[in-house]
């Protein structure tokens, strides 16, 4: 029952692709299956939250020998964002995406993607959750190099090595995890790992683990694939890349280290010094960059630093931190790119020394984007502010005052970045550009299209403010998915059927 | 025979690092195709090597008397064969059309996506 938003994902991209290059048609029909999956997911998310855990074995095989699905608040709660960015990306790539980049299978990839992220978060097998990160790899490699443009192309080749050898060095991690507990259930995996004398193998296991999924979410030294690549291919992609490929990276960290490998001290002490750097580096590559969909990509290096700090860190509060700061992380980020999407096509580039008199010309779309940027920085009652509020609290429990600098120093970074981008790209006056790109600009595209683009921006920055406003609920959540992950005997418990709920 | 495999893994490993170290794309991705390789093997290592026990019950027993060979680690293998297969072909394709796009086979020209512009 709990693989229904898998299943649904599934079957929306297998109906899309009968309808090959019928664009107005997949248009309306991806939007209209976005929205009923992300109906599903709530359902799921509130069935979640009402019962607790709940698990399916496929096959109904019992718990370690067959494949369970797992549905825990930190899965569900996945599921919903991804949702929510995967309507926000489809209804933003209807009304932005050029027709040949559609008629080549844009939206089953965009669902099929969606279809794998959705599992990777709901699968409690190791072995599982390396099917799914190829699943969506491999979508991903699709919409990078769709359309096959030469810097889509180059920026593809780093972004494909890279993911490829994260995949391979993934998989030798599960095969270590094999080798020592000859299980690769998570839950029974976590029971065995723990009674192990051998610590100094779990360690050097959990540490292929984190530089697989360091890659994969761009943390310090393993970051440069991204701001080379996630700049190339269209807005629409970047943004659901930025909101959720990395993030799945963090998710898969955030499940292994508190699951299997709960609380190394050796590893904590690793990921704060990583978290530290990845801050650093990432802010001051912003900092440098003229092009904004390349300060986005190193803004996204930066932010991963402050989700990395929380786990590093291992109490309740960090952790909850975290969560928070990723519910906040991934609306925003996919926010963001669309943004950059909706400047690039009212003024056919992105180069922030050309551009200029957003504010002049567009008042009230500058007023609206104005609300991801500055959730991004942490403006106090927007929703940047409270995560970093947790963060700070925790290092100071755990008495990480250098972290602390960094994280502050990170906020600042962030701070100068947007203010520059935004004195340079709505204040200033513009200049007059020759219209160079080819395709249409904003002025040009019919009303409905322009909805389209608008539309998610402003869905988006209305659950920003929500998630700042609002942030009571997101507490309460966070909170519970923290205990979950501190605690994960009732995971353990549930999937290995001391106490099941099989739905 | 583990002696033999672990020898096998470490130079496929070695190889695989050593491609990927060198300028070429099209090394890049013999590097890649060989670590995927020691990986796969590493695998099939880890989940013990048992020669002539199948994991199939003897006539008129209801459990296993002997020690038996793993399934597991093999169904593993085959799985990321598959999937490292569909990868790998993906990637050399891709390298073909840089290639065409680009008209060169050396990484360090293929810059333009990091220079400021």
């Amino acid at each position: 029952m709990i693989v229904l938003p898998i299943i649904f994902q599934f079957v929306a991209g297998t109906i899309l692709l009968f309808f090959w290059q019928k664009t107005t048609l997949q248009k309306f029909l991806s939007i209209l299956f976005s929205i009923i999956g992300l109906g599903i997911s709530i359902w799921l998310f509130l069935l979640v939250w009402e019962n607790g855990i709940m698990i399916t074995q496929s096959g109904d095989w019992k718990a370690p020998f067959g494949i369970s699905f797992v549905a825990d608040t930190f899965g569900v709660t996945m599921v919903l964002l991804s949702s929510i960015s995967g309507l926000a990306v489809s209804i933003f790539s209807a009304g932005s995406m050029r027709k040949e980049r559609l008629e080549f299978g844009f939206f089953p990839i965009l669902h099929f993607l969606i279809m794998g992220l959705q599992g990777a978060f709901l699968t409690g097998d190791i072995f599982n959750l390396y099917v799914w990160f190829e699943v969506v790899i491999i979508s991903s490699f699709v919409l990078l190099t769709l359309g096959g443009k030469k810097q889509q192309l180059e920026g593809a080749l780093k972004y494909v090595s890279l993911n490829l050898l994260a995949s391979s060095l993934f998989l030798i991690g599960i095969g270590f995890i094999y080798g020592l507990t000859g299980s690769l259930n998570m839950a029974d995996v976590a029971i065995k790992l723990d009674n192990l004398q051998n610590r100094g193998l779990v360690s050097v296991t959990s540490g292929i683990f984190l530089v697989a999924f360091g890659i994969k979410s761009a943390i310090f030294p393993m970051y440069f694939w991204l701001p080379a690549s996630y700049h190339t291919p269209p807005p629409a992609v970047s943004a659901i890349f930025a909101g959720l490929l990395t993030k799945l990276g963090i998710y898969a960290m955030l499940r292994t280290f508190t699951l299997m490998f709960g609380g190394d001290e050796f590893m904590g002490d690793i990921m704060v010094i990583l978290a530290a750097l990845t801050i650093f580096s990432g802010g001051l590559g912003a900092l440098l960059q003229q092009n904004m969909g390349k300060i986005f990509g190193y803004l996204i290096v930066c932010h991963i630093g402050f989700l990395i700090a929380g786990l590093g860190m291992y109490t309740e509060l960090a952790i909850m931190g975290t969560v928070f700061y990723l519910i906040h992380d991934i609306i925003v980020k996919t926010n963001l790119f669309m943004v950059s999407g909706l400047i690039l096509k009212i003024n056919g580039t992105q180069d922030i020394r050309e551009l200029g008199g957003m504010y002049k010309n567009f008042p009230i779309i500058s007023l609206l984007l104005a609300i991801p940027l500055f959730s991004l920085v942490g403006i106090p009652p927007l929703s940047g502010f409270w995560a970093k509020i947790f963060l700070i609290q925790a290092g100071l429990q755990t008495q990480d005052y250098v972290l602390i600098g960094f994280i502050v120093l990170g906020s600042f970074l962030t701070l100068w970045v947007i203010a520059r981008l935004w004195s340079e790209v709505f204040w200033k006056n513009g200049i007059d550009l020759p219209k160079k790109a080819n395709g249409l600009y904003f002025s040009q595209m019919t009303k409905t299209d322009q909805w389209l683009m608008v539309f998610p921006i402003v869905l988006l920055s209305g659950i920003s403010l929500y998630i700042g406003f609002g942030a009571e609920n997101i507490i309460i959540l966070s909170q519970r998915i923290s205990t979950e992950l501190m605690d994960p005997s009732g995971y353990i418990e549930a999937v290995l059927g001391l106490k099941t709920m099989t739905p | 025979m583990e002696i033999l495999l672990v020898i096998i893994i470490g130079l496929l490993h070695a190889g695989g690092l050593y491609m990927l170290l060198r300028r070429s794309m099209f090394k890049m991705i013999i590097g890649l195709i060989l670590l995927g390789n020691g990986a796969n093997l590493l695998i099939f290592l880890l989940g013990r090597l048992v020669k002539g026990h199948p994991p199939v019950i003897e006539d008129g027993m209801k459990v296993f008397a002997d020690i038996y060979a793993d399934p597991v680690p093999q169904a593993l293998v085959l799985t990321a064969i598959v999937i490292g297969f569909g990868l790998q072909s993906f990637a050399i394709i891709l390298i073909k059309r840089v290639y065409n796009v680009l008209h060169t086979d050396d990484l360090d020209e293929l810059n333009s996506t990091d220079e400021e512009i």
